[in-house]
């Protein structure tokens, strides 16, 4: 007959957290923001599939090698590359709490954004000025939807760059305002990981064609 | 290349008193009655003063409790507009015959059956399986809250603002004319010049924000607000569920946003993406609508699937049967529901091998649905199953929805599909599965989780006239057309040469009343519900012997859902904290943070609404105004920093002392 008793294993089980803390404010946002780029990546996918499927329906009307001007766009890459360093950049001075490291080189991240975007519309208006526009064919409408899309989410980048600048001198690097920040980071970083495909796919690729 | 545009005033755009389908006396007359309907509820809201309350406590809330709850009657509300579209279909199909043309014409008959589509895919079983998620996740993850619940109120007045755009296009202008899909050419603007398939593309594009920031939001609420202790694999299967279903969603809306924004600059911008001439191509647009399109009749069904789980293991008192199985079925329908697109066009003509490879992956994914329903039969063997309403809605799903999948499987063989297609089969095929799966499961979902909202049970004599109604209703509405489609009857016909056809659409339309028996018995079941509220009152916040955490609270649930957050031990939490005794905390209560409310959802949703609008009717100025005002008031608002509150302790102390009494009382 068995006396030996099993080592208790009734010690009270906790079924309630009596000490919790609440979760740190923006705890769950860089992960949403993430997923938020991967469905506008999908956005991408598709127009960048479309290119690849229509990008050769000239309809007898110009192509690439007709229209692309390569040094430009090649000046038009190194500005937005330039910017992701320089967005870099400050990310380094908020991490050592600098705010005014941080306005200055979110203000020169802003000047080559701006320059990049001046220069994709001079060569947009170039293009339509030659009769090569959006109607034309539907390589053309696949490229400018492409390029567009992708300038217009420089030009909201650059709106958040100004409201962050705003923030960020008037509120300091709170820790909100720095979530904010890297937000933005993600967001500058992966519109120059979307402009490499362009420039590879559509305008280097498409000297090929 | 590019066809000169109609006049416009640069005042109203293309807007003019011709717009008002004055011509349409069915229209004049439901706007007449809609007119006297919303003025009476207008006027009865501003002579009970309910303006503020229904302001402050639900239109800005962020709980999302209450969103879940608007969800779920905009939902309602849209599912009576879109059945009424469906009772004119069946009318008219059984009057049009030997001559007759029955009493739509043709602009009118298409606009009914594109909206019919529209709306209850987009407007009804969205916003109903959106509700449901959020209402039930966070309760069964022991959450306060979303992640967002900001972005949870926004998301909510976005689906809100398409709906009232298509709304608004029966009573101003037109609804589009070409199908739920909007298949190009036939929509681009040589074919379609009017605002209809406008007024389509804005009102998706306005709602499709809202869907997958909806979704977003949930994927991370999910993966970053468990409770300690719940594991992924101790997450209830209705969230599990959730998760796959938010990761659809997310994975694929901005497919559809894409393809529709391509569709609406060829409109606007005369590009040619999907033109006839120009090197544009339609079928990439069929693709593209299907890549979402796929995926999204999974989106609606796997929520449901969850719920069927929940019921099944509650109402047969044991745990689910096969939980893991349950947990990877559903990843691998998630997966497939990528691969199977091109089923929807065999006919395209992508050849032998495509055609094969799609119809080889549709045939797969019966293999984890079928587990699924393996799974639920299982559970219920040798339990002892009450035969509530919820469970009833199930086991009349897995009947139905067995023969759904079945036919489904018939028309994943293409050389099958080349005779069925666009057939009334098809037409049976997807209400088989859409209604025997996810309106019953809706069905299911209300009457489980009705009394944790409200703190009442349905009642159950006017439920079981409802289902009674209802599914003979749906086998005598759609067996005819299973039929009618093997005879080869083709879908979206007005009128009909072949007088030998007639009775069957007599017998459709003849389930279609039955159908509308069993909603209004439906709509009587929440009347004498709230009617009789007391005798109907739980109190227990477990009316049903639950076993996951949203039972572990009172019903309704206090604003911060749990006084203390739970710490889970085993699957199905709540049983497990039942079984061993857990005792309910009196005592030690703190402070507890929450989100506060904020105006900026909807002012920033109608604002976007109005956008909407201004591009249907090609209202540039107001196109700009709007424009401007939407990105000044988004940014107005990210300076807000103070977005939280602190409920004080005793506040807490005194809401639960409140539900100690009524434990005590009952």
């Amino acid at each position: 007959m068995s006396t030996t008793t099993i080592p208790a294993a009734d010690e009270p089980v906790r079924f309630y957290d009596f000490d919790e803390h609440p979760h740190p404010e923006g705890y769950s946002t860089m992960l949403g923001f993430w997923i938020y780029l991967m469905s506008d990546c999908l956005i991408f996918a598709i127009l960048f599939a479309c290119y690849a499927v229509l990008g050769g329906n000239f309809a007898g009307g110009p192509g690439p090698k007709d229209l692309f001007d390569l040094p430009l766009v090649a000046l038009n890459t190194a500005m937005l590359l330039f910017s992701s360093i320089t967005y870099g950049f400050a990310m380094l001075g908020m991490a050592k709490g600098n705010k005014t490291q941080v306005l200055i080189w979110l203000a020169i991240t802003l000047v080559f954004g701006g320059c990049f975007l001046g220069i994709e519309l001079y060569e947009f208006s170039e293009l339509i000025h030659e009769g090569a526009g959006p109607w034309r064919s539907a390589f053309l409408s696949s490229f400018f939807t492409l390029v567009g899309t992708h300038g217009l989410h420089v030009t909201f980048g650059s709106i958040w760059l100004i409201t962050l600048m705003v923030q960020v001198s008037r509120f300091g690097l709170t820790a909100a305002n720095q979530r904010r920040l890297a937000c933005l980071s993600l967001f500058w970083h992966f519109l120059d990981v979307i402009w490499i495909g362009v420039f590879t796919f559509v305008y280097l690729m498409g000297m090929l064609r | 290349m590019i066809p000169q545009p109609a006049p416009v005033s640069p005042i109203l755009g293309k807007l003019s008193l011709d717009a008002l389908p004055l011509h349409e006396p069915i229209v004049v007359a439901t706007f007449c009655g809609v007119a006297i309907g919303g003025i009476g509820l207008v006027a009865a809201l501003t002579y009970f003063k309910l303006w503020g309350y229904l302001w402050k406590n639900w239109f800005t809330s962020v709980d999302h409790k209450k969103i879940g709850i608007m969800y779920m009657i905009l939902g309602l509300v849209m599912f009576l507009r879109g059945f009424a579209d469906a009772l004119m279909m069946r009318l008219q199909q059984a009057l049009a015959f030997n001559g007759s043309e029955g009493y739509l014409n043709a602009h009118h008959f298409d606009q009914v059956f594109t909206a019919h589509g529209v709306i209850m895919i987009f407007f009804v079983a969205m916003p109903f399986v959106t509700g449901l998620m959020n209402y039930i996740v966070p309760l069964q993850i022991g959450a306060r809250d979303v992640s967002f619940p900001f972005l949870n109120n926004f998301s909510f007045w976005m689906t809100t603002g398409g709906a009232v755009l298509v709304m608004a296009s029966l009573f101003v202008g037109e609804f589009a004319q070409t199908g739920w899909l909007a298949y190009p050419p036939l929509s681009g603007i040589l074919y379609s010049p009017g605002v209809g398939v406008d007024y389509y593309l804005w009102a998706l594009q306005v709602a499709g924000v809202g869907t997958t920031l909806s979704g977003i939001n949930l994927i991370v609420t999910i993966l970053k607000l468990r409770a300690p202790g719940m594991s992924l694999m101790k997450m209830p299967v209705f969230t599990w569920t959730s998760l796959c279903t938010n990761v659809l969603i997310v994975a694929s809306f901005p497919v559809l946003t894409a393809a529709l924004a391509l569709l609406g600059l060829d409109r606007y911008a005369h590009t040619n993406f999907f033109t006839n001439d120009f090197g544009g191509s339609a079928m990439m647009y069929v693709n593209l609508i299907w890549i979402w399109g796929h995926p999204e009749v999974y989106i609606l069904i796997l929520p449901l699937f969850g719920v069927f789980s929940e019921v099944t293991s509650t109402f047969s008192g044991k745990k689910l049967f096969g939980y893991s199985s349950m947990v990877y079925a559903t990843i691998v329908i998630t997966i497939l529901s990528y691969l199977v697109w091109l089923h929807h066009f065999f006919t395209m003509g992508s050849g032998a091998s495509v055609n094969s490879f799609f119809g080889i992956t549709t045939m797969v994914i019966s293999i984890p649905t079928g587990a699924k329903i393996f799974n639920w039969l299982f559970t219920m063997y040798r339990g002892r199953i009450r035969f509530e309403l919820p469970m009833m809605w199930t086991i009349a799903f897995m009947l139905t929805f067995a023969i759904g999948g079945m036919t489904g499987v018939m028309l994943a063989i293409p050389p099958a599909d080349f005779v069925l297609h666009n057939s009334l089969f098809l037409i049976a095929h997807f209400h088989n599965v859409i209604i025997g799966g996810v309106l019953f499961g809706l069905f299911a979902a209300i009457n489980f989780w009705w009394p944790k909202a409200f703190g009442f049970k349905l009642n159950e004599f006017w439920g079981k006239v409802s289902f009674w109604c209802w599914v003979p209703g749906f086998w005598l509405a759609f067996l005819p057309l299973y039929i009618m489609g093997l005879m080869g009857v083709t879908r979206r016909m007005r009128v009909f040469d072949d007088p030998s056809l007639q009775i069957f659409f007599v017998v459709a339309a003849l389930g279609a009343a039955l159908i509308a028996a069993g909603i209004g018995a439906m709509l009587v079941q929440f009347a004498v519900s709230i009617w009789k509220r007391e005798e109907l009152k739980d109190v227990t916040g477990d009316p049903w012997g639950g076993r996951t955490l949203e039972w572990a609270t009172s019903s309704p649930p206090p604003e911060y859902n749990f006084a203390f957050t739970p710490v889970i031990h085993d699957l199905d939490a709540w049983y497990d904290m039942k079984s061993r005794g857990c005792e309910r905390p009196l005592t030690g209560f703190k402070d507890i943070h929450m989100p506060s409310n904020t105006g900026a959802g909807v002012i920033l949703a109608g604002i976007s609404t109005l956008i909407g609008f201004a591009l249907i009717w090609h209202i540039w100025w107001l196109v700009g105004v709007s424009f401007v005002a939407l990105i000044g008031g988004a940014i107005f608002h990210t300076f807000n920093y103070n977005r939280d509150f602190d409920i004080p302790a005793e506040t807490v102390a005194e809401t639960e002392a409140a539900r100690t009494r009524q434990l005590a009382g009952a």
